[in-house]
């Protein structure tokens, strides 16, 4: 059964539909990750899975289980976790009291969690009485994503990981992605950067104006003329000059 | 010296730690529910009245009634929230402050009409200080009053520090939006805070009317310069109202000492202007405050 599956999914921000019939599976074990150019809903789409804005029609199905319309805050008990683009971690709270806000749904004991986190994201120990807000951009991303996997979500949100990060920092993210997806966590991402996404990606949905456009194992989409013309050859010199 | 101290300094720290106790309330407030609580300088005040209430049941000592006081003033505020503040939940911050301005008129008539204008005494009869070293005078009450206020400091930086609902009412100060997301219960970390802030506020009432007396208006001219203790500091910064709190209590005492020559360097009387210009100079020289707060 899928981890996650978006069904024709219509809906918006009160009187503006973004998003006019989008549909998504992720697997178990897999990354998945949305390109698509400048407002074609792929946010909304991952905000719409997080009961985020009104669905008009459609179906979100976790596990199987229909989630459509729950709002955030059942959504993260059902062991969904969402990391937004912005303002994802509490500057003023340390780096292990972000951690501990991030198991605060959870009734047991969350110590040996975090313990894995450490170990996932090393430099995290080391920093972990320091306020989560004085570190490096890659760093808080550490901080973000270790405080969603706290949970141990069924399924982890990911929102543009990369946005406004140096392309040292970017590779870095990508790396960081790849640690959780090895430690057992499906994940759904939007990215900016689709050429090193879809790399990671075992698969890829290129949405347009709020509708699937194409879709494809993340190698068919790099492979695929089209979409590489459309999509990822304004980020050829950029890649290549890396 | 021995003038400075006896009769400023010591007044100032006794003033600034109960300025410090409301502006602690105030503050969280203020970064949590995200709108400056006009009600607060009556919730002091309400504070102020169950103690004297209790004190005429009962015939115990002030500090023995403060804790019932503290409940009944929190019971107060937690029902206020329920039936008047929820329903704004969604609404814009301008909306809470005027229904917080219109709680404040409601609470102060309230209190009138139960207990009446008169002033009244927490503790009948005058206490005498007692003389150390044939210079240093100090009032039991006044040690009393620095002694509670200090002891419920450390229990809010105990709370803040060290509990699980202590560190999400922080998260939600930094950023109420992610702390939905994070699955926080927002709501229980509301009533948490109106919790702390109303037992703080009816401390500082209780405390104030130990050092002078139990007035209606008590309260609402505890406000002004709680507010500037809590600008002061930073919004949003309970370490900043402390500090605030003290700075504002201490400068309002201090600037009518004889600094220069033999008259009050500021006339008694416009201590409470002291308050008012540290809060506009504070706002247009650095309106984050001391702490580093937020800005509106």
């Amino acid at each position: 059964m899928a981890t996650l599956k978006l069904k024709d999914v219509v809906g918006g921000y009160g009187d503006t539909q973004i998003l006019h019939g989008v549909s998504i599976t992720v697997d178990p074990g897999e990354i998945v990750v949305i390109i698509g150019p400048n407002g074609a809903g792929k946010s909304t789409a991952i905000k719409a899975v997080f009961g985020l804005l009104k669905l008009t029609g459609g179906q979100i199905l976790l596990e199987g289980e229909d989630i459509t319309n729950t709002p955030p805050e059942k959504v993260v008990r059902n062991g969904v976790c969402y990391v937004p683009q912005t303002a994802n971690i509490f500057p003023g709270l340390t780096v292990e009291e972000n951690l501990e806000m991030g198991a605060y749904v959870r009734e047991d004991d969350f110590r040996p969690r975090l313990e894995e986190i450490y170990e996932m994201f090393p430099p995290l120990r080391e920093k972990r009485r320091q306020a989560a807000g004085t570190l490096s951009g890659g760093q808080r991303q550490m901080v973000a994503m270790g405080k969603a996997l706290m949970l141990e979500p069924r399924i982890l949100l990911l929102d543009e990981p990369t946005a406004g990060l140096s392309p040292k920092f970017r590779g870095e993210i990508f790396n960081i992605v790849k640690t959780v997806h090895a430690a057992g966590t499906p994940i759904l991402m939007v990215e900016q950067n689709a050429k090193q996404a879809l790399k990671i990606a075992h698969r890829g949905y290129v949405l347009v104006d709020g509708r699937n456009k194409y879709t494809g194992t993340g190698q068919e989409l790099l492979d695929d003329p089209e979409v590489a013309a459309m999509f990822l050859g304004g980020e050829k010199t950029e890649v290549e000059a890396e | 010296m021995s003038d400075l101290i006896n009769f400023h300094l010591i007044p100032g720290l006794v003033l600034g730690s109960i300025y410090a106790l409301g502006a602690i309330g105030l503050t969280l407030t203020f970064g949590i529910l995200r709108f400056a609580n006009f009600a607060h300088g009556e919730t002091m005040t309400l504070g102020a009245y169950f103690a004297w209430t209790l004190i005429q049941l009962t015939g115990w000592h002030p500090v023995a009634v403060l804790p019932m006081a503290m409940g009944l003033t929190v019971l107060v505020a937690l029902g206020i929230d329920r039936g008047f503040y929820k329903p704004f939940r969604a609404s814009a911050t301008i909306m809470l402050v005027i229904a917080s301005f219109g709680m404040m008129l409601m609470v102060r008539s309230v209190i009138q009409f139960i207990w009446g204008v008169q002033v009244k005494a927490l503790m009948p009869g005058i206490q005498m200080p007692v003389v150390l070293f044939d210079w240093l005078r100090i009032s039991p009450k006044h040690l009393m009053i620095v002694g509670f206020a200090l002891l419920l400091m450390f229990a809010v930086h105990y709370l803040l520090t060290y509990t699980k609902i202590g560190k999400a009412m922080r998260a939600m100060s930094d950023s109420p939006e992610l702390a939905r997301l994070t699955g926080i219960n927002t709501e229980s970390v509301i009533r948490a805070t109106w919790i702390i802030g109303a037992a703080l506020a009816a401390a500082a009432g209780v405390l104030l009317a130990l050092d002078t007396h139990v007035h209606t208006m008590m309260g609402f001219k505890l406000l002004l310069p709680v507010f500037a203790a809590t600008i002061l500091g930073g919004i949003g910064r309970p370490y900043g109202a402390v500090a605030g709190g003290l700075v504002i209590g201490l400068a309002e005492e201090l600037s009518s000492y004889n600094w220069i020559g033999t008259e009050p360097l500021l006339n008694p009387g416009y201590k409470a202007g002291v308050a008012f210009a540290i809060m506009v100079v504070m706002l247009i020289w650095r309106p984050s405050g001391l702490f580093k707060g937020k800005v509106y």
